[in-house]
């Protein structure tokens, strides 16, 4: 019993990594996928500015599930949503005003991010405060991880650095294709494939164990 | 030069708000399988973001009155949810031919980031002068959406019957070619007035 309600807690929180993952296997929040991921600095913290509302969000919404009537339920999660994005918003223009003058126009637009609607509409309204909490924090987590990883790619061929750090020898053969507009849709594409082909390895390999046994 | 045409053309091609904003990529890569409803969702987007630029400008101007400017992301997303649903209602109403031809598409454009994206900018950037730039930057930035949309459907349609690996079938494909499309998309970005 104790067993069960531990995995209720924590399977949705490692879901977000692989099964639900919002950027290679949903395809979701594609706008700051794109926009923001020309320095792995910007990623990471578009991914957890994002992680904090989506955990916050399906917090709040877990709760009040109950109490929001179905039909205008849109509304309201837009308005809880609107909300904390604001406290974000203003939290990161007092104590980081560099990065939110960077990211801009795509803070504000969190709100729109098509993630966070999902998790409410699909996990949050249906589940308990504390699995949509972990909810939140696995798909917010796994949307930065894939952030991140698209944006250190990009820096890294783009700029030849790392983090901000240049590489000597190689910001010299930098590419700036891979931070203009064109190679953000490049990289995306081809992150997507191997997250895919190495999905299907993985699932063939698990297939064919299980014939063995 | 002119600041009119200086709207529209950085709108449609120099800051296109797919292929340089990211602004609206979710019906870009969902609704982008057939030309005419590429079409049909370009004109309900032109349309939303005209009327919404109008709309949010002007209440931009109360929020600033009442010192409350904090309020624009919370003020914005709601006006623009309530406006598309009024719009259903009156299409509905008063002009049933062009519901029929729109209707589907306007509550997805609720969650399109382009027109919340362009109430913001609509305050921030240059448009912000008057209440015209306002309005025509809406419009220029959602024929800008019409543009890309409608070049990828009519590659996607000649995708169909080409041989496509396995791994690359869908968003990837689609992805790629997106990033082709926005190369010659930067030509534009070259352009000085």
């Amino acid at each position: 019993m104790k067993n069960e309600k531990f995995r209720a807690v924590i399977e949705p929180f490692a879901n977000g990594f692989v099964k639900n993952n919002p950027t290679f296997r949903l395809v979701l929040g594609t706008c700051p996928t794109l926009a923001v991921t020309t320095s792995a600095m910007n990623g990471i913290t578009m991914g957890l500015a994002t992680t904090f509302v989506l955990m916050c969000s399906n917090l709040l919404i877990s709760l009040l599930r109950n109490i929001i009537p179905s039909k205008v339920r849109i509304p309201a999660y837009i308005l809880i949503i609107a909300t904390f994005v604001t406290v974000v918003d203003m939290t990161m223009k007092k104590f980081i005003p560099d990065l939110h003058a960077t990211l801009g126009l795509y803070i504000p637009l969190i709100v729109v991010n098509c993630i966070i609607m999902a998790r409410a509409e699909s996990f949050a309204n249906q589940n308990m405060p504390l699995p949509s909490v972990m909810d939140g924090l696995g798909v917010g987590l796994g949307f930065t991880l894939s952030i991140t990883l698209i944006s250190i790619v990009r820096e890294f061929l783009g700029a030849g650095a790392f983090f901000g750090m240049t590489i000597p020898g190689l910001s010299d053969f930098a590419m700036s294709i891979f931070i203009m507009p064109a190679g953000a849709f490049l990289v995306f594409g081809f992150m997507i494939v191997c997250f895919n082909a190495a999905v299907k390895a993985f699932e063939k390999r698990r297939a064919q164990g299980g014939q063995a046994k | 030069m002119n600041f009119t045409l200086l709207i529209i053309i950085n709108g449609i091609f120099i800051n296109n708000f797919i292929l340089s904003q990211f602004l609206g990529i979710c019906p870009f890569l969902g609704v982008s399988k057939k030309t005419e409803t590429a079409l049909g969702m370009g004109i309900a987007v032109i349309f939303v973001m005209g009327v919404a630029s109008v709309v949010t400008y002007a209440l931009n101007l109360l929020l600033i009155a009442a010192k409350i400017e904090y309020m624009q992301t919370i003020v914005f997303i709601l006006v623009v949810a309530g406006l598309i649903q009024i719009l259903e209602i009156v299409l509905k109403k008063f002009t049933p031919a062009l519901y029929s031809a729109l209707g589907v598409y306007l509550p997805l454009i609720t969650t399109n980031c382009a027109v919340l994206g362009v109430a913001i900018m609509n305050v921030t950037s240059l448009a912000r002068q008057s209440l015209f730039y306002a309005f025509l930057n809406g419009v220029a930035g959602g024929a800008g959406f019409t543009v890309a949309i409608l070049i990828m459907a009519g590659i996607r349609e000649k995708m169909q019957t080409s041989d496509i690996p396995e791994p690359f079938k869908g968003f990837p494909i689609t992805l790629i070619t997106a990033s082709l499309m926005a190369m010659s998309f930067a030509a534009f970005s070259s352009f000085s007035f």
